[in-house]
């Protein structure tokens, strides 16, 4: 008989993993340079995506970071998907025109990013206002970092949220650093959530590295909004165990704050959790190594397939 | 089917069958109010557009008859405000946003430009939206009530900008640009809400948004406007008419995607082209139509192309200032009679 909680633990386990081994993948042909663009990491961040989507229901919205890619994959989105996409082919969700992780299947609810953050938050408002008139029982999800709070879209988009009590849950993951930018330099209260009664919104400070509490957390949020409560703001702290982007070395880290945060990894946090729950090394190494497998052979797939042909540029810059 | 709009008591319109002496103002209401009317799927944002009927009044009485869930009014926050309108748009709403005025466009520029432009080519996600904005000057409002600013967005693919600069264009470009599958900047000139009065039929617009108009055919200069521009050129072609010059005065109405087509017909049987537009000169329309006709139909043109248009400076305050600032029916006048003797 499995549990609730070790069907929870078990699934983030495999969507977290499943999460980090693409983007390994992804670093290593970024570095033998087969791989045109730039490439970003959410490797330490995984429990907050994976966390959030799976407290989702399949007609809720989510609207997800480029450090968030546990959140495709709960909501469906495939492996070759996202390789497709991440590489510009022409079988892939944009045929070629956005990049790396700023995409989004909307018919599986994900709204694609853009670089300008927080701007999903604003239009996260419309719909979970949507949701509202319509009177369906569904949630909006908008995920930004730390840097992102420091911008007039983020006041704007909570404000009117909380005016019209919108079933939309603010997830600001805080990941320590905005590019090179500390969290003394963004804000100067001690927890963003601080900010939260100032909307007249609930707002809660979790430990993002902890899928249980992510996934608790979030669910409470997404119940409350759903039963028209409205809006809550959820602070997951967490720290970015890489540069900005695979570029950046991430040297003005200070020393020791990396080594302090491995230990609290997401992934080995809930390895033990499953160890302690009967699962033992060989289940944990099969699981790791059929995710590898997956994932290396839906990149052969996507490298195999054509990129788009030029013939298509100017197509699809208007709805018909 | 339209009710009666009893709140329009003291007002020209009424549904059914073509009115007279409508203003634009209250063509611009009646669309909405028609909208609303006939698809469920259209909301307003805006702020105090609600219960104070808006601004400008264009939305007065709309709440009263369709509610809370209809017509919302919404923080002092553009980027909230059309940033919800593209979550309700890709949600299966048909949002309008009312812009106070369009100068606080420059506010949510962000939301237009990043996410309601590139969504389609991006992902083929569709962004039925409308924007409403209040725009131009000759009213002594000052540079941050009077601007123009279409060339802004019509540099912007993936984003329709229309300027009507008549009643029934008002009525029907708005409707169109509702029905419309992209994002639309809908520049109406407030200086023409009250003073411009025309005939009104409350309709179902039969075409789509892109097609210019021949409002006053000609065969001698071909003059090219849009918005509140389009009644100047009109008058000083009518006035040349006593120097025996024939002008040929062609609307936009959709200024973006331009209807290239339409000017290059015109200019095919006049030989001369003069562009007029209240927005500054460089780098704005008038600067791509030349270039086009240049390029394009260099061997048709019998004069070089001349543009009326504001100078590359902002809005002013005083009369003077702002008189000088917009072309006037003598500026353009003179254009097109120079051109016609060029």
């Amino acid at each position: 008989m499995v549990t609730p909680r070790q069907e929870l633990l078990e699934s983030s386990f495999r969507w977290m993993v499943t999460a980090r081994t693409m983007e390994e993948r992804v670093r290593s042909v970024f570095k033998q340079g087969r791989l045109r663009g730039r490439c970003v990491s959410g490797r330490g961040q995984e429990a907050i995506p994976v966390g959030t989507a799976l407290a989702l229901e399949a007609g809720d919205v989510i609207a997800p970071l480029h450090r968030d890619l546990g959140a495709h994959l709960v909501r469906g989105t495939t492996p070759l998907t996202v390789f497709r996409h991440y590489l510009g082919r022409a079988s892939g969700p944009s045929r070629g025109r956005d990049a790396d992780l700023h995409m989004g299947e909307w018919s599986r609810g994900v709204f694609p990013m853009v670089s300008h953050l927080p701007d999903s938050w604003p239009v996260m408002t419309g719909v979970a206002l949507g949701f509202k008139l319509r009177g369906e029982p569904n949630v909006a999800v908008a995920f930004c970092g730390d840097g992102a709070t420091s911008t007039g879209q983020w006041h704007e988009a909570v404000n009117f949220a909380a005016v019209n009590e919108m079933p939309l849950v603010f997830i600001v993951e805080n990941n320590q650093f905005a590019y090179s930018t500390p969290t003394t330099t963004q804000y100067r209260c001690d927890r963003i959530t601080d900010r939260a009664a100032g909307y007249g919104i609930p707002g809660v400070s979790i430990d993002g590295n902890d899928v249980e509490a992510v996934h608790a957390t979030v669910g409470k949020a997404v119940l409350a909004a759903r039963e028209g409560a409205g809006p809550t703001m959820i602070e997951a702290v967490t720290m970015r165990m890489e540069g900005h982007a695979f570029h950046d070395d991430a040297g003005y880290v200070p020393d020791g704050l990396m080594a302090e945060w491995s230990q609290r990894d997401p992934i080995d946090h809930c390895e033990r959790l499953l160890l302690g729950l009967g699962w033992d090394d060989d289940r944990v190494a099969t699981l790791r190594a059929e995710i590898h497998a997956e994932v290396k052979a839906a990149w052969a797939e996507a490298e195999a397939e054509p990129l788009p042909d030029a013939s298509d540029l100017e197509h699809g810059v208007y709805a018909a | 089917m339209v009710d009666a709009p009893t709140w329009f008591a003291n007002d020209s319109v009424v549904a059914g069958g073509p009115q007279t002496g409508v203003t634009y103002v209250e063509a611009i209401r009646a669309a909405l109010e028609d909208e609303l009317a006939d698809d469920e799927r259209v909301v307003i944002l805006g702020e105090d557009i609600g219960h104070m009927g808006g601004a400008f009044r264009a939305t007065d009485g709309l709440h009263a008859r369709f509610g809370d869930a209809r017509v919302i009014d919404t923080p002092m926050a553009e980027s909230a405000m059309v940033g919800a309108a593209i979550g309700l748009a890709i949600s299966g709403f048909r949002p309008i946003v009312e812009l106070q005025f369009a100068d606080f466009i420059s506010v949510c520029y962000d939301q237009l430009v990043t996410e309601a432009a590139k969504l389609h080519y991006r992902f083929g996600l569709a962004v039925p939206i409308v924007v409403r904005a209040p725009s131009g000057g000759d009213v002594g409002a000052g540079p941050f009530h009077s601007q123009n600013p279409e060339g802004t967005f019509a540099h912007v693919p993936g984003l329709k900008v229309v300027c009507p600069g008549t009643v029934q264009d008002a009525y029907d470009l708005l409707r169109a640009s509702v029905h419309d599958a992209n994002p639309v900047v809908f520049f109406e000139h407030k200086a023409l809400y009250r003073s411009l009065r025309g005939d009104l039929e409350r309709r179902v617009p039969s075409g789509p948004l892109g097609a210019a108009a021949i409002v006053r055919p000609g065969s001698d200069v071909t003059v090219v406007s849009y918005g509140a521009m389009l009644r100047r050129c009109v008058e000083a072609a009518d006035e040349l008419t006593t120097d025996g010059l024939d002008v040929e005065v062609l609307d936009l109405r959709t200024v973006f995607p331009t209807d290239h087509a339409a000017i290059a017909e015109s200019v095919s049987r006049t030989g001369r082209l003069v562009v007029v537009h209240e927005d500054t000169l460089s780098s704005g329309i008038g600067a791509e139509i030349a270039a086009r006709m240049a390029s394009d139909h260099f061997d048709e043109l019998d004069a070089p192309i001349r543009r009326v248009t504001a100078p590359d400076t902002p809005v002013p305050f005083a009369k003077p200032l702002e008189d000088a600032f917009i072309p006037s029916v003598e500026r353009i006048s003179n254009a097109i009679k120079e051109t016609a003797a060029w």
